[in-house]
């Protein structure tokens, strides 16, 4: 394990000589990455979605090995997948409830950031990949369900896109653009599925270049304070290398619980009647990890608002840094903010409730209160962070514990506190 | 602000949770199934009994076009006998070297034919309803197999009186069966208008079929029966997904335990 | 966790360490190599495609001399009626001096019937003699363009850089005049 045994092999000395890749990674996640010791469980979801990632991909490329990307043989194909090829079955089971692994981990990573001021200077950039990251694979995902060619698939392509005849004067132009036919077809099912097998890698790309932005100032931590000195600091291989698998082995329990025990647990009935261009399900609803913004889009009346509504309630996530004023980061010393996050996280469930809801009766009301109440929190938290009178910041990482009564060489803040 | 905030919330989850579901379809019962249950297997018996309902009663509207007669080893049948099913069917082949069409025997790598040579035949047979293939019918709709359970024992006579009885409250108050149609209370209607009706008059009927073990064939055991056959069509790898999922989450626990204990000593020193 | 007989002493604390990460190493690496097989055996032939493994010829239209090619698993299966003249020639070689010692009788479950698979053993090509006017080489048997291969009246390689004689693939005589491949 140790890099100094590994430095001594010749192999790996020759390469790194001409190519210092093996000290690269070392310090990008190994022993010379200083990491904050006081890290909870909650920074594990990085990683984490990181590993679901390589599985998404993993499994992607040899799934299209299998499907066939044409309207008349996409269903059948998928179905020939579940059926005939060598555990075909488990490779689809595990790529769809991947992808809504991939986003409930996703949420939590950017609760987590919210939390605990993540976002804030010196490490705006790296929130502002994460939003792109987060938009790409929500792209990603989009085409992805579009792909087994089901009713929920079709119907969600034709709805999905013909947000786009919002935009003023030429967007019936944009949506025929995007459908390469005068509905959704043949061709519009294959630029989803060359795109949907382009973007992972766009993704990989923004993931090298989020992590390379963490490196500069390193990760947050619970008490949004900057590590003083090496003695706030652990490194991050053996300490969170071993965090980060043990928290994986945590998540692939409940991941395979759901993939071997309810694979359909999270996806809708009828997709798996196949696409039919002329029979509209009853009910219509996206995926639940995009019920939030169709919550959004359907609570207001007009069109290009609506889509507005829906796009803004994501790209105002580019601006948080600027909207939260506060110098303080962690929610921990902002007994206000806290409490406001919590209504947020609150907020956001809702309009997911909502969104898997007929737009009618109650649900349109409470559809736009929490509307109202999602866009309300920013302002909120503009004027909150001129108003708010923080609690005392402890001087640094290592203090809290000091105070405590334990010797200052050993006892430490302990990591694993949940806030 | 805050204060709005949360009642506003308050209020909205509270509506949200008192809000009556009036005039809906009924949701179906659940059932007992022998797959379920993260150890559920298919009972073979129960296979091959609803396989002998889906050819002698559902075959002749319904197709069932992801299934081969290969794959009825899955059921329990030898190499053999899976020979004979097949050559039952008459498989349309070709061309030949005339370029002409021709009829052949069917082998075990036949799939199940089709009733009617296209959706079009099928719907022009059927007062322009279309019988939909059944492969995936017990993961198709919610309620899974429970509401195929259902729709298959929810056939019955809609009383003269139905808007006196309680029973019936879920119906709208015009509701009107049309001429031709069976009433089925879990049927959900895709207008308001025609709920509760189906364009397929009661198919099982008791005794309409002969059970070969002897088990008596009642609505309700030929209705259980086909149901397990056809989530076995829906889903023909669930046995093999349950057993492996037993045995990767028991290696996967004790994995994640031997890391935990790791990480544990790792951190001995930081703690 | 079997070592926990004297781990009342710091040394033994050290070893238990190491075997703890030996195990879950070990436990990781073995999951990991499980977890990559399915992945693997998921490029091999599907079920359905196994399944298409066998094909019925009606031999019955074939005249004497004539050469007809049908489909089997994807790939092109030859068969000959063979004259008299193909099979003395056929069985009239000297087996040393063949690349591929077979007999003819070997090759053929009836003489006048010779079914192989018409897949060079080279490369893949196919080889050229089923219409007439191609090439059959200059053993009267087929000739594979594509590197020079040549084979005789029984499909066996005579010059040429495939290894093999052409494959024999298994087929069964249902009657006189029927034959199952595969």
């Amino acid at each position: 394990m140790s890099d100094k045994g590994m430095m001594n092999n010749p192999v790996i000395r020759w390469i790194e000589y001409r190519m210092p890749i093996f000290s690269f990674l070392n310090h990008s996640v190994g022993t010379e990455y200083p990491s904050p010791k006081n890290l909870s469980y909650w920074w594990n979801f990085g990683s984490l979605a990181g590993i679901v990632l390589v599985i998404m991909i993993v499994t992607g490329i040899l799934l299209a090995m299998q499907y066939t990307p044409h309207a008349d043989h996409a269903f059948d194909s998928v179905e020939r997948i579940m059926r005939d090829v060598n555990s075909g079955w488990l490779l689809r089971y595990l790529h769809t409830n991947g992808g809504s692994f991939f986003f409930i981990l996703v949420y939590i990573h950017v609760f987590r950031g919210m939390y605990y001021g993540s976002y804030k200077e010196p490490r705006e950039l790296l929130w502002i990949l994460g939003v792109i990251i987060l938009l790409i694979m929500m792209a990603t995902a989009f085409m992805g369900y579009v792909l087994p060619w089901g009713q929920m698939s079709f119907w969600a392509a034709k709805v999905i896109t013909n947000l786009f005849s919002a935009v003023p004067w030429i967007g019936d132009w944009i949506v025929t653009w995007l459908w390469g036919g005068f509905t959704v077809g043949n061709p519009t099912l294959n630029r989803f599925y060359s795109l949907h097998y382009l973007l992972p890698f766009v993704l990989v790309a923004l993931v090298v270049l989020h992590i390379w932005a963490l490196h500069q100032f390193g990760s947050n931590n619970p008490l949004g304070i900057e590590a003083k000195g090496p003695q706030d600091k652990i490194p991050f291989h053996p300490y969170y290398t071993v965090k980060d698998l043990y928290g994986m082995g945590v998540f692939l329990l409940v991941f395979f619980a759901v993939v071997f025990f309810a694979p359909n647990l999270l996806g809708e009935p009828d997709n798996y009647i196949e696409a039919n261009p002329l029979a509209t399900p009853a009910h219509i609803v996206p995926e639940w990890y995009f019920m939030p913004y169709y919550a959004i889009l359907r609570s207001i009346p007009q069109k290009l608002l609506g889509v507005i509504a829906m796009f803004g309630s994501l790209l105002i996530l580019l601006v948080l840094p600027w909207i939260d004023r506060s110098p303080v980061k962690s929610a921990r010393f902002r007994p206000v903010y806290k409490w406001l996050f919590w209504v947020f996280v609150v907020v956001c469930f809702v309009l997911g409730y909502i969104g898997a809801k007929p737009p009618e009766g109650v649900y349109v009301v409470v559809g736009r209160i929490a509307t109202a109440a999602y866009f309300l929190f920013f302002v909120v938290v503009y004027f909150l962070s001129y108003i708010e009178r923080p609690k005392p910041l402890p001087a640094s990482i290592s203090e809290p514990v000091l105070k405590g009564g334990g010797s200052p060489a050993g006892a430490q803040a302990k990591p694993m506190e949940k806030a | 602000m805050k204060k709005l905030l949360i009642g506003v919330l308050a209020a909205g989850l509270g509506l949200t949770l008192t809000t009556a579901e009036a005039a809906q379809t009924p949701a179906p019962p659940e059932q007992e199934w022998s797959f379920d249950g993260i150890v559920g297997t298919f009972d073979r018996a129960a296979l091959q009994r609803g396989l002998q309902v889906y050819r002698e009663v559902c075959s002749g509207c319904h197709s069932l076009k992801y299934i081969a007669f290969r794959n009825l080893s899955d059921l329990g049948y030898t190499q053999a006998e899976i020979n004979l099913l097949a050559l039952e069917a008459v498989v349309v082949d070709g061309p030949d070297d005339e370029g002409e069409m021709f009829e052949r025997d069917g082998r075990p790598s036949d799939y199940f034919p089709s009733p009617f040579p296209n959706d079009r035949a099928a719907a022009a047979a059927n007062n322009g309803a279309l019988p939909p293939d059944l492969s995936l019918m017990a993961k198709a709709r919610k309620g899974g197999p429970d509401y195929t359970y259902a729709i298959l024992t929810g056939f019955e006579e809609l009383p003269e009186n139905w808007k006196e009885l309680d029973e019936y409250s879920f119906l709208p108050r015009d509701f009107k069966l049309q001429e031709g149609l069976t009433f089925n209370r879990y049927f959900p209607g895709h207008q308001i208008a025609m709920a509760d009706q189906i364009a397929m008059a009661a198919p099982l009927a008791g005794g309409v079929v002969e059970y070969a073990d002897g088990t008596e064939a009642t609505i309700e055991q030929m209705s259980h029966d086909v149901t397990t056959f056809l989530m076995w069509t829906a889903e023909p790898k669930l046995e093999v997904r349950k057993a492996w999922g037993v045995k990767v989450m028991i290696f996967v626990f004790v994995l994640t335990v031997l890391l935990g204990f790791v990480k544990k000593k790792v951190w001995a020193d930081v703690h | 966790m079997t070592d926990t007989a004297h781990s009342a002493r710091p040394e033994d604390g050290e070893t238990r360490r190491d075997f703890l990460y030996l195990a879950a190493g070990a436990v990781g690496a073995v999951g990991t190599g499980i977890a990559v097989w399915p992945l693997i055996d998921s490029m091999n032939p599907s079920a359905e495609v196994l399944a298409l493994a066998s094909t019925e010829v009606d031999l019955s239209p074939i005249e004497e001399g004539q050469r007809v090619t049908v489909t089997w698993r994807g790939s092109p299966v030859f068969i000959e009626h063979r004259t008299e003249q193909q099979i003395a020639a056929a069985r009239d070689v000297v087996l040393e001096e063949l690349p591929d010692p077979q007999t003819d009788e070997a090759r053929v479950q009836r003489p006048e019937w010779l079914v192989m698979v018409g897949v060079c053993t080279h490369l893949g090509c196919i080889p050229l003699g089923q219409n007439p006017g191609q090439s059959r080489g200059e053993f009267g048997g087929w000739f594979c363009p594509c590197h020079g291969s040549v084979f005789d009246t029984s499909g066996r390689i005579r010059r040429g850089p495939a290894p093999r004689n052409l494959d024999v693939p298994a087929y069964k005589f249902l009657d006189d005049g029927r034959i199952r491949i595969g």
